[in-house]
């Protein structure tokens, strides 16, 4: 039997069934694993051992006698965005300094209540602000990926990067994530794993700390698009407590998984072909389209103008909502408080040192952006794009079902490599990602190849509003042709 | 877009050294939705309790925690929008009003600004010199109750009561439409009236539950708008029309003087009298409203508006109409009458069926009088309106004169109890049986016959024999019949 750790959920599961072993030697194999990599790759900002090896032990009772729920003993890693019950939940930031919810997130107790057992809550960019995992109160977060070329670690991605790290290091079997321009999608490319950010509606964003409201939607990550569908599953709900989530029933993702793509209509964006962008990418993506096409999906060029005004409408969409989302953080009933003369001077020495550089750039840029004299040009204006973007997928779903991207438009770098003078290097990463979320579309990230320097890359699927299932099975597809990337190299250990 | 309503009238003219100035007030009146739990939270709206016991997750903006409309409070402000005969809109949105202060913990104010859930309307008011006007609803929008901060219980900190937070307000707010103090007071009076008849908001300005923010300015008759000042969270009546008042003298006085008017807000300082500014940190706020994305736009069908126009009870204005037709009340009894719907209620239990006229007397007059001396309303006066119908009966069939029911009425007031019981356990009935009386005016006549050769040349002398079967009778004896016997026997012409 191979480690406990390279098992995907789908075969864990069977394994658990059967009696293979148990959840709490599963548990354990994956603590040791954490134990070993987290001071090389910085993937946990807490872990909960402990009750994750008791959780376990329950979840063994339950399989005994036969009341398994769909994720029963399965060690996930939940990003630190997602507020959970009694324990410690920072968002990356130091504002949230010693904050311990008294609630449960939805989507963390829809995977408890399917048995699942949480390992500890993992690293994110700052309130989920950063492509590259480098913006977290906790330190970097590393990839276990290498660059072949010259042996530099690499960052992850962000927001979601200890998510991604950690299922690509087979430290969790699965992970939870959010994303808001791309950061399920974006680590996942980077990292080799799958990444799906749902239709926005489908997940409940009840106590998952927001960032976007508008653009916040949480997903699963994992190691195959097969895992995806069943954490998927659990995940997504109608939560009355959420306005904007969606009442429509949650369909059977597995079921449709090996449905193949005969007579799928796949959509190329001729936008998705920007300046700059690698040869290999254009490559990948080209392998892609003949994968699918071979599969017997029909090849459509499509046109979705105004791609190229998403990634400016969405830095102002974005900030605009975060820095009135980020208000409530002020020192005055929880987290971080700096004292001051007065209550303006507590707000700001706390403020000033509980949130991190690029926190306070989004929250200057969004409360610009809504001031007086500026909102008609630029809120306003970005709020038309936005709608100018939902229209072209409109159209071009009139001839497609599933659209097939590059997820990023190169592969992962170095920590301090992009972003340092021009913030907007750093942004650029999101290019193909934003556009889905500024539509409320979903969208997967799917490993397909690696890149010349020897780390992974992404392909993306985006699909019609809650057809998960269409871009889950097309993913598949894809992951079928590619064959699963082998496991990093256990550097750390 | 907004017309002048009114005409510029004499009597509102305000006199200042250098001639005759005009008055113009409009009000944005914040009124707490009467429900049992908060605009966007199942928290309790209980008045008091310990600071912070009635504050949900939502209310104390915990991270991750997400508003949900109460549906409750949504059907409060159609309601109030249909008692304000104002346009209902099928479709409204919900903004974020960003500032930071301790006692608004998410740092934005859930509230309406482009597209409020009523648009414009109108409330009439009867003045008291009979004359009535209609003053413009421009609209009304739903937003979030602030915590309370209290600077006072700790010598280096302020301490927060979020009980209040996140509360359902209505913030209704008129055109510019009134003219003098007298004419605020009146509005709100009246829409105070209204949204107690609807049960949308209890009205209690005591206990917070209506506030107004209060936009005054003046100019020279037939001019443009004067630049205009606005008076921040008045608390009373009372209060409105001493800063109104104030703010015309000051700004007069300004304007007099050569001086101009500055657009600021302002404070009423009730133990002063005055105005003054707010500082200017508390009032240089961008605002910065955009539409709130944790919540869908606003949308309901005509269906439930109709649904809730259906069941509004009768309005104020309505039950004046029909009280003066049904009843024949004066237009002021009757605006006395309906203004609490209470008192409403009590005079119709007793005018129902009975003598209009009396009932109308009875409550306006005797047992108004016994409530204002016991500082009640008349509903809490301590006779039912069962008890006070009664003696009215009793009057009307002549068991009882008017005199004795006073009597009566004292009775029932001190110690309860029935009022035909009390008239025939006290004796106190009417003695209208023209045998028994004429035994008594017999004997009158018999031994008096002094008095009896006096009234031959002084007629109007018969009073004294009337006297004397009352004393005879202790009142009892029907007047009427008494003069009648009288005359009769004594063959006297009518007094």
């Amino acid at each position: 039997m191979s480690e406990l750790t390279d098992l995907t959920i789908a075969k864990a599961r069977k394994g658990l069934a059967k009696g293979d072993f148990s959840a709490v030697e599963l548990c354990e194999a994956h603590i040791k694993a954490v134990d070993a990599a987290n001071e090389a790759l910085n993937t946990f900002i807490m872990t909960t051992f402990e009750q994750a090896v008791e959780r376990a032990a329950q979840s063994d009772k339950k399989i005994k006698s036969g009341d398994a729920g769909a994720l029963e003993g399965i060690p996930l890693g939940i990003k630190d965005l997602f507020c959970t019950t009694d324990v410690q939940t920072t968002a990356g930031s130091h504002i949230l300094d010693k904050f311990t919810p008294v609630y449960e997130s939805t989507i963390t107790k829809n995977l408890f209540d399917d048995g699942a057992v949480m390992i500890g809550k993992l690293n994110l960019d700052e309130f989920a602000m950063g492509s590259s995992n480098e913006t977290s109160y906790f330190g970097n977060c590393i990839s276990p990926w290498k660059r072949k070329t010259d042996g530099a670690n690499l960052v992850p991605g962000g927001s979601s990067g200890g998510s991604a790290s950690s299922v690509s290091a087979r430290l969790v079997m699965g992970a939870t994530a959010t994303d808001t321009g791309g950061s399920i999608r974006q680590p996942a490319a980077f990292t080799g794993t799958v990444g799906i950010k749902p239709t926005y509606g489908r997940c409940s964003r009840w106590g998952v700390v927001a960032f976007a409201s508008s653009l916040d939607q949480a997903g699963p990550i994992t190691r195959t698009v097969e895992d995806a569908a069943i954490m998927l599953k659990s995940m997504a709900s109608y939560d009355a407590k959420d306005t904007t989530s969606v009442d429509l029933p949650v369909p059977d993702y597995e079921k449709t998984l090996r449905d193949g793509v005969k007579g799928l209509r796949v959509g190329i964006p001729k936008e998705y072909r920007v300046d700059g962008m690698s040869d290999e990418i254009e490559q990948l993506w080209q392998k892609g389209i003949d994968w699918l096409k071979s599969e017997g999906a029909e090849i459509i060029d499509v046109s979705l103008p105004h791609t190229k005004y998403a990634l400016p409408a969405y830095y102002i969409v974005a900030p605009a909502e975060a820095s009135s989302n980020l208000a409530r953080y002020d020192g005055v009933r929880y987290g971080l408080r700096v004292p001051g003369d007065d209550i303006l001077s507590m707000y700001e020495n706390t403020r000033a040192e509980g949130f991190g550089a690029e926190v306070k750039r989004r929250i200057m840029i969004g409360t610009y952006v809504l001031s007086a004299g500026y909102y008609d040009a630029y809120y306003l204006k970005a709020q038309k794009v936005r709608t100018l973007i939902k229209r072209d997928f409109d159209e071009a779903y009139k001839k497609v079902d599933v659209l097939l991207t590059p997820t990023t438009p190169s592969p992962a770098f170095a920590p301090g490599e992009k972003g340092g003078d021009d913030p907007v290097e750093m942004y650029l990463n999101d290019i193909f990602t934003v556009t889905v979320n500024m539509a409320g579309l979903p969208g997967i990230s799917v490993p397909a190849g690696l890149s010349s320097e020897g780390t992974p890359l992404g392909l993306q699927l985006i699909g019609k509003p809650f057809d998960e299932a269409g871009i889950l099975r097309a993913a598949q597809t894809l992951e079928d042709a590619a064959g699963l990337l082998p496991a990093p190299e256990r550097w750390w250990v | 877009m907004y017309k002048e309503s009114r005409e510029t009238e004499k009597k509102n003219l305000v006199q200042g050294s250098t001639g005759d100035w005009e008055v113009v007030i409009g009000l944005e009146v914040h009124a707490q939705v009467t429900s049992n739990a908060k605009l966007f939270s199942g928290s309790s709206t209980q008045f008091g309790g310990e600071p912070n016991d009635h504050v949900s997750l939502v209310d104390a903006a915990m991270p991750g925690m997400l508003p949900v409309i109460n549906e409750a409070c949504v059907h409060q402000a159609i309601r109030t929008g249909l008692g304000l005969r104002a346009k209902i809109n099928n479709r409204s949105v919900f903004d974020r009003k960003n500032y930071f202060y301790p006692d608004l913990p998410q740092g934005y104010q859930i509230s309406q600004f482009k597209h409020p859930i009523v648009g414009e309307g109108d409330v009439v008011l009867d003045l008291k010199d009979g004359t009535s006007v209609t003053i413009g609803i421009e609209r009304l929008h739903l937003e979030q109750d602030a915590g309370k901060s209290n600077h006072d219980l700790h010598p280096k900190h302020s301490v927060v009561d979020l009980n209040r937070s996140g509360v359902a307000l209505m913030e209704i707010v008129s055109y510019p439409d009134m003219r003098s103090a007298e004419e605020a007071k009146a509005y709100v009076t009246k829409l105070r009236t209204i949204l107690r008849y609807l049960g949308t908001c209890d009205g209690n300005m005591d206990e917070g539950s209506m506030r107004a923010d209060v936009n005054v300015s003046v100019r020279r008759p037939g001019d443009p708008w004067g630049t205009r000042t606005e008076t921040k969270n008045v608390n009373s009546i009372r209060f409105i029309g001493q800063a109104i008042e104030y703010e015309i003298n000051r700004q007069i006085d300004v304007l007099e003087d050569g001086g101009t008017i500055d657009q600021e807000t302002l404070l009423f300082d009730p133990k002063k009298g005055e105005t003054r500014p707010m500082r200017s940190k508390e009032e240089a706020h961008d605002y910065r409203y955009f539409p709130d994305p944790d919540l869908l736009p606003l949308e309901f069908d005509d269906e439930l508006v109709e649904k809730l126009r259906g069941e509004l009870p009768e309005l104020p204005d309505e039950k004046k109409d029909r009280f003066m037709s049904d009843y024949g009340l004066s237009p002021y009894d009757a605006e006395i009458l309906i203004a609490a719907r209470p008192s409403a209620d009590y005079f119709e239990k007793v005018a129902k069926g009975r003598d209009a006229k009396l009932a109308v007397n009875w409550v306006m007059g005797d047992l108004s009088g016994h409530a204002n001396a016991k500082g009640v309303p008349l509903h809490e006066v301590g006779v039912s309106p069962d008890q006070l119908g009664q003696l009215i009966e009793l009057i009307t069939d002549g068991t009882i004169s008017g005199k004795i029911a006073k009597d009566v009425l004292e009775i029932v007031l001190e110690e309860g109890g029935n009022p035909a019981d009390i008239v025939e356990a006290k004796g106190l009935k009417q003695m209208s049986d023209t045998g028994e009386l004429e035994t008594i005016v017999d004997d009158i006549i018999t031994n008096n016959p002094k008095q009896v050769e006096q009234l031959k040349t002084k007629p109007k002398t018969i009073g004294w024999f009337v006297g004397q079967v009352m004393q005879k009778t202790k009142g009892k004896a029907n007047p009427q019949a008494v003069n009648k016997l009288l005359q009769d026997k004594l063959e006297i012409g009518e007094g």
